[in-house]
């Protein structure tokens, strides 16, 4: 097992690796930054300084160098639109993002798995048809128009909920949280739902779909020839074996979550990182790019990591696997 | 004569589909005494693993109970609200399924299945329960079961999982067991093995056995009884040594001779012309007539009943009509079934 997790870190590695290559790539090809921080009329002489200011005279390879040297320690460079240092703008964002996308992963989990498990128990039932077709208005709807319908209803015609920012936060350290506050909570409500709505019937579909599977399974009906309750054979025996097509997927989700978060951000003026991201796509400051692309590819990285460790700790048979290889 | 532990009287099974209501079983009715083992045999679809499930109440819909009764020790059981149904499953009837490897949920481990298990039907501590689910499996034939029960399913061979199967249809001493094909998925070998041990298990309790199989040389060794199905209705019923050696329904003499015997060299296996009719085809009167070498005018007109002749009874016309001698149609067949052979 250990080896297990050793050899996929190493794999890790090599994948933020070839990243940091992409990243280190949009410094040279996106066009020439020193004439993105100058004006104009700023004198050659001046412009050769900043080059070499900003190590740009130093052949490619050291540069590179340079960079992942400085990327381990967090450390992105300066911000061409804000000249301030890419971490710190980061470091200041990321808890807004990182709640919201938890928050909404979490809202998708704990409503998906048992309405997923609902419909395909009570199939035939009203509720269930009704959860389908609501499920279905969750998967074709595009983001931004469901955050445009919260919107409407929940602030301007019923005024409930705050329609955009992060309310009220608490500094825990470095950790903007908006978790400990009323107002914090509440401004959270609307961006979940709007974030882990598709998520939600996504994984509603998925667990019923796989529970249908497994119920048709000799070993379902031998717990129920056992005697077992109803209980024990739904949620013991069928709900635990559906679980490791769910981790794949919802471990893929919680990586498009955190890339969705920039419309649903957007939308919502939330202060995340997203919103960062959008503006230096239109600046082309280039060094929040790079940092943005080498923390979504980690968190990625992590993410799948997870799941790996996870597959074993639900299935005995991938252990006994892991254990040869 | 003692109460039989199971006691099934015109039982019909219907599944309602789209294209109307198909008959599963109709009119099916036998007994099984204390201790007994019958053997339930006919072809896929004859209605034998639809028996069983109805048995032990896990019909699944759309199919259901039409009518009848089953009665364990006396005990109607067929209309059972579900709570109470689940304690008569696995506590009164206990049941094995044809293939261990599927039978055994593989996400938890031997032990914990049992322990799960007894613990539902018997008031005993975890610990009591698992001590108990270790003698269990010393007493199917796993060896080491201190140290395999904390093993997954995965860990265990398919004849091993079958052991562990059958101790779990044990565990809570059940009146009766429903063995459906237990060994059609292992080897040779391994099938000998879990028949010893199945009926060993069940003489020493006094178990009764319903044993669901294709295989007529498992049902020659192991059944006190036995039963043949075709298309959902009980063809013949009777002591073994009487239906194997000497049977009476065309249909039961057709599967017993079609039987390959070391003792008389064939080039050609004897087959039963024709093929099982289909639920939502069963012809009017008897149905095996269209296949029947001996079927006349009656066959189709008058479904024929089960009609007892001491322990044997068969659902046929000429087993009651006048001037018909039974036994000499059977014996003129078996002839010329050796003519056909030695001719071939």
């Amino acid at each position: 097992m250990l080896a297990f997790i050793l050899r996929r870190i190493f794999q890790s590695i090599v994948v933020l690796l070839c990243v940091g290559v992409i990243a280190f790539a949009l410094f040279r090809l996106v066009g020439d930054p020193v004439n993105q921080i100058v004006s104009i009329d700023t004198p050659y002489e001046q412009r050769m300084q900043i080059r070499k200011e900003l190590g740009l005279d130093d052949p490619a390879i050291v540069q590179f160098g340079r960079y992942l040297a400085k990327a381990a320690r967090f450390d992105f460079g300066i911000s061409y639109q804000f000249r301030q240092p890419v971490a710190s703008l980061i470091g200041e964002r990321m808890p807004a993002t990182l709640e919201l996308t938890f928050v909404a992963a979490l809202f998708s989990l704990v409503i998906g798995i048992p309405m997923g498990v609902f419909t395909a128990l009570r199939r035939r039932s009203f509720l269930s048809g009704v959860f389908m077709t609501v499920s279905l208005i969750g998967v074709s709807l595009p983001t931004f128009l469901i955050a445009i319908l919260l919107r409407y209803i929940f602030s301007v015609q019923l005024g409930w909920l705050p329609s955009f920012g992060r309310g009220q936060v608490v500094q825990l350290g470095w950790w903007s949280t908006g978790l400990l506050t009323a107002s914090g909570l509440k401004a959270l409500i609307l961006p979940s739902i709007t974030l882990g709505l598709f998520q939600m019937t996504l994984i509603m579909r998925l667990v019923r779909a796989e529970m249908l599977e497994v119920l048709r399974t000799d070993y379902i009906k031998f717990a129920r020839a056992r005697g077992l309750s109803d209980r024990a054979v739904h949620f013991g025996h069928a709900l635990k074996n559906t679980l490791v097509p769910v981790i794949t997927i919802a471990g893929l989700q919680l990586g498009s979550i955190i890339a969705f978060a920039l419309i649903t951000e957007y939308v919502f003026q939330w202060p995340g990182m997203g919103a960062l991201f959008l503006g230096a796509v239109q600046n082309v400051d280039i060094p929040v790019m790079a940092a943005y692309l080498l923390l979504v590819s980690f968190i990625f990285v992590v993410v799948n990591l997870v799941v790996d460790v996870l597959y074993a700790v639900v299935d005995p048979r991938l252990r006994a696997n892991l254990q040869a290889a | 004569m003692t109460e039989p532990v199971l006691s099934v009287r015109d039982l019909c099974v219907e599944f309602v589909t789209r294209r109307g209501v198909l008959r599963a079983l109709d009119r099916v009715s036998f007994d099984i005494g204390k201790g007994e083992v019958l053997g339930v045999v006919g072809e896929s679809g004859a209605g034998k693993s639809v028996t069983g499930s109805a048995v032990i109440g896990l019909i699944e819909p759309p199919g259901r109970i039409a009518s009848g009764e089953i009665r364990l020790k006396g005990e109607r059981i067929d209309n059972l609200s579900p709570t109470a149904m689940r304690q008569v499953r696995g506590r009164r009837i206990g049941m094995v399924f044809q293939d261990p490897l599927t039978s055994l949920n593989p996400l938890y481990r031997v032990g914990d299945q049992l322990v799960e298990t007894i613990r539902t039907h018997l008031p005993l501590s975890a610990a009591k329960a698992r001590t108990r689910a270790i003698e269990l499996l010393a007493e199917v034939g796993i060896p080491a079961p201190e140290r395999r029960i904390d093993g997954y399913p995965h860990e265990f061979s398919g004849g091993m999982r079958q052991r562990v199967v059958l101790a779990l249809a044990l565990c809570a001493e059940p009146e009766l067991v429903i063995a459906d094909e237990p060994t059609t998925a292992l080897d040779v070998s391994v099938q000998a093995q879990i028949i010893t041990l199945l009926k060993r298990l069940c003489r020493e309790r006094g178990t009764a056995v319903m044993l669901i199989t294709h295989d007529m040389g498992v049902i020659a060794e192991t059944a006190d009884r036995v039963a043949v199905m075709y298309a959902g209705r009980v063809a013949e019923i009777g002591p073994v040594r009487d239906v194997v050696s000497r049977p009476f329904h065309p249909y039961a003499a057709g599967l017993m001779g079609s039987i390959p015997t070391l003792e008389t060299a064939t080039d050609r296996l004897v087959q039963i012309p024709g093929s099982m009719p289909r639920l939502t085809a069963i012809p009017a009167g008897c149905a095996f007539n269209p296949r029947c070498p001996h079927a006349y005018a009656r066959c189709v007109a008058e479904r024929p009943e089960l009609l007892s002749r001491g322990a044997h009874a068969v659902a046929c016309h000429l087993y009651d009509e006048p001037g018909v001698d039974a036994e000499a149609l059977v014996q003129r067949d078996k002839v010329a079934a050796a003519v056909g052979r030695s001719r071939a």
